[in-house]
C-alpha cells in the first residue's frame, strides 16, 4: 500500500512542480509586457 | 504597435489560452472520476494487489508522452514546409510536457517496479533503457533549443532533431513485442488480457490525462507565444528608437 501512496504522491509532486514553474514563466511575461506598456507610454509623451 | 504578423500570433495565443480554461473544469472532473475508477471501482489484482492501481495513471501518462512526442514531430513537419514559428512554439510546448509525463512514467513504473520485481531499475530491459533513451533524447533536444540564437537556423534544427527523436517512440513500443523483456505486454492482438471494470477505469484514466496534456500544451503554447511575441516588440522599439537618434 505504501508503493501505492508513493506512486501517485510522485505523479502530483512532479504535476505540481510543473505548474509552479508555469507560473513563474507566466509572471516573467507578464512582467515583459508590463515593462513594454511603460516603454510604448513612454515614447507616446515624448 | 502590433504589425500585421504579430496580430495572428497574438490573437492565437488568446485562443488557446482560451481552449485551456475550457479544458480546465472538464480536466478536474475528469481526473476526480479517473481517482474514483483507480482505487475504488476497479478491483485489486489477484497477483500484485494494490500496486498494481498504479498501471491506471502510468499508463494514461505514457499515452500522453507518445501523443505530446508525435505533437513535436507533426509541429516540426509543418515547420519546415511553412516555415511559421508558431509551429515551433507548439512543438517546444510538447517536447516540454512530453518531457515532464516521461518523467511521471518512470518514476512511477520504478515504484511499481520495486515491490513485484524486487528492483528499482532493471538495467538492460528493453523498455526501460529505450524510454530511458526518449527523456534523454528530448533533453538534447532542449539543450540545443537553449544553445541556439532566436531564428529561423534554431527553428529548423530543433524541427530536425524532434522528427528524428520521434524514431524511438516505436521501439520504445514495440520494444517489449520484439525483446526478451520483464515489462509486461498488456495489450496484444488477442485483446488486453484485463477485467472488464479494469478496463473501463484505464479509458476514463486514459481520457482525463488526455484532457489535462492538452490543457497544459495549449497553456504553455500560449504562454510560448505571447514571450517571443513581447520580446520581438521590445526589438521593434529600441530599433525605432535607435533610427530616432
Amino acid at each position: 500500500m505504501s508503493y501505492l501512496f508513493a506512486g501517485y504522491l510522485a505523479i502530483w509532486t512532479i504535476l505540481l512542480f510543473y505548474l509552479v514553474y508555469l507560473t513563474r514563466g507566466q509572471k516573467q511575461v507578464n512582467a515583459k509586457l508590463e515593462e513594454l506598456a511603460e516603454k510604448l507610454n513612454a515614447s507616446s509623451d515624448r | 504597435m502590433l504589425s500585421q504578423n504579430d496580430q495572428p500570433s497574438w490573437q492565437l495565443a488568446r485562443r488557446y489560452l482560451q481552449v485551456a480554461n475550457g479544458l480546465l473544469i472538464p480536466g478536474y472532473l475528469l481526473v476526480a472520476v479517473a481517482l474514483y475508477g483507480a482505487f475504488l471501482y476497479a478491483p485489486t489484482e489477484r497477483e500484485m494487489g494494490d500496486v498494481q492501481r498504479i498501471f491506471y495513471f502510468h499508463m494514461g501518462t505514457a499515452w500522453n508522452a507518445f501523443l505530446t512526442f508525435f505533437g513535436v514531430f507533426v509541429a516540426g513537419i509543418t515547420y519546415l514546409i511553412t516555415r511559421q514559428s508558431k509551429w515551433d512554439r507548439l512543438a517546444a510546448a510538447c517536447a516540454e510536457i512530453g518531457m515532464v509525463f516521461t518523467t511521471i512514467v518512470m518514476v512511477t513504473g520504478s515504484i511499481w517496479a520495486k515491490p513485484i520485481w524486487n528492483t528499482w531499475w532493471a538495467w538492460g530491459d528493453p523498455r526501460l533503457m529505450t524510454t530511458m533513451v526518449l527523456w534523454l533524447l528530448y533533453a538534447a533536444y532542449f539543450l540545443l533549443r537553449s544553445s541556439l540564437p532566436e531564428g529561423d537556423k534554431k527553428y529548423q534544427f530543433c524541427a530536425v532533431f524532434g522528427i528524428i527523436a520521434f524514431l524511438d517512440v516505436p521501439i520504445v513500443y514495440m520494444s517489449i513485442r520484439w525483446w526478451r523483456t520483464i515489462h509486461p505486454v498488456v495489450i496484444t492482438s488477442s485483446g488486453a488480457g484485463l477485467a472488464t471494470e479494469m478496463i473501463h477505469a484505464l479509458i476514463v484514466s486514459l481520457i482525463a490525462m488526455t484532457v489535462l496534456c492538452v490543457t497544459l500544451v495549449t497553456l504553455r503554447t500560449a504562454m510560448r507565444l505571447n514571450a517571443s511575441l513581447a520580446d520581438e516588440l521590445f526589438q521593434q522599439l529600441d530599433q525605432r528608437g535607435d533610427e530616432r537618434l
